[in-house]
């Protein structure tokens, strides 16, 4: 015999991806759900685990750039970045001016272009169909860049340990500074048909929300934090590449939330402009390879008369270059946040340890925090906010 | 000429074996089953400038059951690779699966621990692109290869060759 109680408080748990209709990649949500509310949401990751940091170990300094690329791939400079840096952190190579000017422009065109994607996405799941096909109108202009400097569209490899494999061909300037001064036009078409969007507003504000206190302890970088009003930006905090000499501002969000992530990243499009235009006044003539033959081969024409040069080119090409014995962290800040490169050299041609610090991995963890206590279909605003790629969460 | 003359302007005559390769071939429609890097050009393909609506092919549906092409887009992980395997298998006959890209074919530079060595261990492949990530314009040109290859399809199944003389009763041919 029973006595009458009050009907059990019961939950569904449902699993949400790893092919899900949110344009995201291969992200595994187990969402226990009372009625629509997310009780619990959890993140499964590792479906695109493809053991890049034991690959990298196996490959020379050179090669395992060509991996670093297939990391994040919506900033595939951003990550050549992050590792030669490290790597020309261990060596203590100085690199030409001319270089560091170009890998500025090269960096900011990147973010922008990344961005362009997560603004599409973002917006294609809560959505505005439209914008994915008008930010891909924008984003095959960067994708020319790419194709012009490297010849590859999506995955360039353009950085070298040094440099560059060579200089940018006489069209780029021009090229980028047609860019620059149309894209501002596009970008206010974009926050004309979101920013005060009615539809758009209700969907993001107030949803997602992360306090600063929150935001600190859970370690998130890049925009994810930075809408949350704590200003740290590892161009300003650490910088590379000569970052400190340019003039440029960090975007802050207030409240936190879907809204103010949104709004920070469309403002860095607008810095990042801001960073090309005085990184293309920079540019002077100048080699764009470091000045050590033993990490850069000579001259095409050199090495065919020169017999030193030919033997240098060969050990380069076949064996690589030794890098002295120690470890080194090189942080960057790539469009998702803090991107680190911790290598580890035992002095051989091949790096002992690669380890990554992934921006998006470390941001996924807010994800629950984001979406407790709310609908279903705001986790998909939740996942979009934080610009997650699941390359680089799973590597 | 013939029944031609006959019927009525406005109307074609034609095989229904035609038509329906003809239906099928001009509205394929992909499940959108982005991987990795490739999926980011998959995406191009659909978006402005390389539009594959052109090709009738433009309706990414996010089930796999109102699609059927499914564009393996990207390395497939060995944790993946039963739900792959499953996405297939709730997606209606016919189907068509295009392997985008060089880790999806043979595992492209990704020759270890974690990455299937070519999606074909998997699931049967109809067209393989080849890149890494293939150019828009590879992709457009694998649809329309696989558009000639349904263009072929039979609706009866082929009958099986008539026995040799001499050969076993029991149909099976020797190599």
């Amino acid at each position: 015999m029973t006595t009458a109680t009050a009907p059990e408080f019961k939950t569904i748990t449902i699993n949400m991806g790893p092919q899900h209709p949110s344009t995201h990649g291969v992200l595994r949500l187990v969402i226990e759900l009372d009625g629509e509310t997310v009780v619990s949401l959890k993140p499964v990751v590792g479906y695109l685990h493809t053991g890049m940091e034991k690959i990298m170990e196996s490959k020379t300094y050179t090669k395992s750039i060509t991996v670093t690329d297939r990391m994040d791939y919506l900033s595939p400079l951003g990550n050549n970045m992050g590792y030669v840096g490290a790597v020309e952190k261990l060596m203590a190579l100085d690199i030409p001016e001319r270089a560091q000017v170009l890998r500025v422009v090269l960096l900011e065109l990147t973010r922008i272009s990344s961005h362009l994607v997560w603004l599409g996405t973002h917006s294609i799941d809560l959505g505005a169909m439209s914008m994915l096909l008008y930010c891909f109108r924008e984003r095959e202009k960067l994708l020319d860049v790419n194709e012009m400097i490297a010849g590859s569209r999506l995955t360039p490899s353009y950085f070298r340990v040094g440099g560059f494999f060579r200089d940018v061909p006489d069209t780029f300037v021009p090229y980028v500074r047609q860019f620059v001064e149309e894209f501002p036009r596009a970008l206010a078409e974009y926050q004309n048909l979101l920013s005060k969007n009615r539809i758009w507003m209700k969907r993001t504000i107030g949803v997602g929300t992360i306090t600063r206190e929150q935001a600190i302890e859970f370690a998130l970088t890049g925009p994810t934090l930075r809408g949350s009003g704590v200003n740290y930006d590892v161009r300003k905090t650490q910088p590379y590449c000569g970052y400190e000499t340019y003039d440029f501002e960090v975007p802050l969000g207030r409240n936190g939330d879907v809204y103010d992530r949104y709004l920070c990243r469309i403002e860095e499009m607008k810095q990042s402009l801001l960073l090309i235009r005085q990184g293309l006044d920079r540019l002077k003539p100048g080699s764009v390879r470091c000045n050590n033959p033993y990490v850069f081969p000579a001259d095409r024409s050199d090495v065919k008369l020169n017999m030193e040069e030919l033997i240098f080119h060969f050990k380069i090409m076949s064996e690589g270059f030794k890098v002295p014995a120690g470890d080194a962290y090189f942080p960057i800040e790539s469009p998702k946040g803090e991107l680190g490169f911790y290598v580890v050299s035992d002095g051989s041609p091949k790096p002992y340890r690669v380890r990554v610090r992934p921006p998006s991995f470390i941001n996924l963890q807010a994800l629950e925090t984001m979406c407790i206590g709310r609908m279903v279909s705001d986790a998909v605003a939740c996942i979009g906010s934080i610009d997650v790629v699941l390359g680089e969460v799973d590597r | 000429m013939g029944l031609e003359e006959l019927v009525p302007d406005g109307i074609l005559t034609t095989s229904v074996e035609k038509m329906v390769n003809w239906a099928r071939r001009s509205s394929i429609w992909p499940a959108s089953f982005g991987l990795a890097c490739c999926a980011i050009e998959m995406m191009a393909t659909a978006a402005s400038r390389y539009d594959l609506a052109r090709f009738g092919a433009e309706v990414f549906r996010a089930s796999p059951r109102q699609a059927d092409l499914m564009i393996v887009a990207g390395r497939v992980s060995k944790k993946m690779a039963p739900v792959l395997k499953r996405i297939y298998d709730q997606m209606p006959e016919p189907k068509w699966v295009i392997s985008m890209g060089a880790c999806a074919s043979c595992g492209g530079v990704f020759d270890d621990y974690a990455i299937v060595q070519g999606v074909d261990t998997v699931v049967p492949v109809d067209v393989y692109v080849p890149g890494c990530p293939p150019r828009p314009e590879a992709l457009i040109y694998g649809i329309m290869k696989l558009q000639e290859k349904i263009d072929r399809q039979r609706l009866k199944p082929e009958p099986p060759p008539a026995a040799e003389p001499g050969a076993p009763a029991s149909g099976a041919t020797t190599v």
